[in-house]
């Protein structure tokens, strides 16, 4: 049980200052398309038999790296991302079906197995979520001002690509070492719903990356608690516990404005 | 040195040639202005010099470690980013808060450290902007039609400040506008774009030559008329552009 709350806690902290890029740039879709993909990388992982995170970041990576490289070439954004996003999905789900010899729990993967994890899982979490955090630290005035204009950026001597490319690089990470945690089908929503929910309390950048971080945790630890009481499948608990806390908030903050 | 050198810069979209041949050199101190109709290139040009794209021929030479202050055409910001003035201010460069007040004083938008930048009016906005561009002392500044969205009595505030701008600190500008007739009255050198450059001088020669105005027709003499009632009011500009408009 504590193993499993340091894992959620550890994947809150790293996709709470990547959810607010995400939020901020639009690319939430981006964020599911990665996600998805990812459980052709849990096949090919059986299939070869690597360890999970490595095929999933592999895969990861390669989805984000191409839909970087397509985009605006043709097609809208959405669209693209609907495409290769659902294919992966179903190229990883059929992959998975020719596996032979052991069945695999194949909502292991999708919903997550947060009680699962091991003392390496936790390592393995802790550490790609530290990469994370540390990547997003460095680069977060850059990354800032390229995510407001592009113009700006290359005025200042940066190149706001090279940015992309570091959140790009992060999503894979994030979507590698949460699988475990809260699933394929639910690493959009921890990554998105926190930084969602903090936007209401938040007056610069950087308060809605902390608060988004706090809220991620409470989410991880309300929700697996009551995971435990009510005996719930872990992973959808702790994004029902950010969706309450997000409607809270939001509430809340539509109160405020309207008495301002 | 110059502080930036365009030398025969070509630039291409697939096969589409946007830029053709263009040469332009600006210097410590000077005010220029580019102006063009829709689709010359205008925005192109002032990409190349901060290298966003790249030319598909020629080169762009900046001054070593020229320092270059940038005010985008629009800048959008996500409702669901909040960011203070102050906050944006730092953006680029960290600054004490005592030269981001300075700053914004400077630019005439005292008092708005503390404000969401989704509560500014449309021309608090841009001087916003560009109280943000100038904070690291830039040796160029760089706009980009900054005074759309401004009404008239909004941009030639605005321009006025460019003014004012050059003056105090001896920053060289380079502008993209369509606003003929503020811009004119502004500048010391007008480049006409047209994919190349069309003709290029002095306001009064520019507004003269054959090239500008089969570019601009009859809008010229709209601008120039506007011109001529500005000078009604104003009697701060020089008069040389006036000339030109007879």
């Amino acid at each position: 049980m504590t193993r499993a709350t340091l894992a959620g806690v550890g994947v809150a902290f790293a996709a709470a200052p990547l959810g607010c890029f995400v939020v901020w740039r639009r690319m939430a879709y981006f964020g599911d398309a990665t996600a998805h993909a990812a459980i052709l990388g849990v096949a090919l992982s059986l299939t070869f038999q690597m360890s999970i995170f490595t095929g999933a970041l592999a895969v990861a990576l390669i989805m984000a790296l191409t839909v970087t490289l397509l985009a605006g070439r043709g097609y809208a954004m959405d669209t693209l991302l609907g495409v290769l996003a659902h294919s992966a999905l179903a190229f990883g789900l059929v992959a998975v079906s020719f596996l032979s010899g052991v069945r695999i729990d194949l909502m292991a993967y999708l919903f997550g197995d947060i009680l699962a994890v091991s003392r390496a899982d936790l390592a393995v979490i802790w550490g790609g979520a530290a990469l994370v955090v540390a990547l997003i630290a460095w680069r977060w005035s850059h990354l800032l001002t390229a995510t407001l204009n592009e113009e700006l950026a290359y005025a200042s001597g940066f190149n706001p690509k090279r940015e992309q490319l570091i959140l790009t690089l992060s999503l894979a990470v994030t979507v590698a070492v949460a699988i475990k945690v809260v699933g394929v089908l639910l690493i959009a929503a921890m990554l998105i719903i926190p930084a969602a929910a903090a936007r209401s309390l938040a007056r610069s950048p950087e308060s809605m990356a902390l608060i988004a971080a706090a809220i991620g945790a409470i989410s991880a630890v309300a929700g697996l608690r009551a995971a435990y009481i009510f005996d719930t499948p872990a992973g959808p608990s702790i994004v029902c516990v950010a969706a309450v806390l997000f409607l809270c908030l939001s509430l809340l903050g539509w109160q405020g404005r309207r008495r301002a | 040195m110059s502080l930036i050198h365009v030398d025969g810069l070509s630039v291409r979209y697939g096969s589409n040639t946007v830029l053709h041949h263009v040469n332009l050199t600006i210097e410590p101190g000077e005010i220029v202005t580019i102006v063009g109709p829709n689709g010359s290139g205008k925005t192109s040009l002032l990409r190349a010099i901060i290298g966003a794209t790249a030319p598909s021929a020629g080169t762009v030479t900046r001054k070593p470690g020229l320092k270059i202050g940038y005010v985008p055409q629009k800048l959008h910001i996500d409702p669901t980013l909040p960011i203070t003035v102050e906050r944006f201010m730092r953006l680029t460069h960290p600054v004490p808060r005592q030269d981001c007040a300075a700053a914004l004083e400077a630019a005439g938008v005292p008092d708005l450290l503390k404000r969401q930048m989704s509560q500014l009016s449309g021309g608090q906005f841009q001087r916003v902007l560009l109280a943000q561009a100038l904070i690291n002392r830039p040796e160029v500044l760089l706009l980009d039609e900054a005074t759309q969205g401004l009404d008239q009595p909004g941009s030639a505030a605005f321009y006025r400040q460019i003014e004012t701008v050059r003056r105090d600190t001896g920053c060289a500008i380079l502008m993209i506008s369509h606003e003929l007739h503020v811009v004119m009255s502004a500048s010391d050198r007008v480049v006409c774009l047209n994919g190349h450059v069309c003709c290029e001088g002095s306001p009064a020669v520019v507004a003269s030559a054959p090239e500008y105005r089969a570019l601009f027709g009859t809008g010229t003499g709209g601008a120039l008329a506007l011109y001529r009632h500005d000078h009604d009011h104003d009697h701060d500009h020089g008069s040389h552009s006036q000339d030109a408009a007879e």
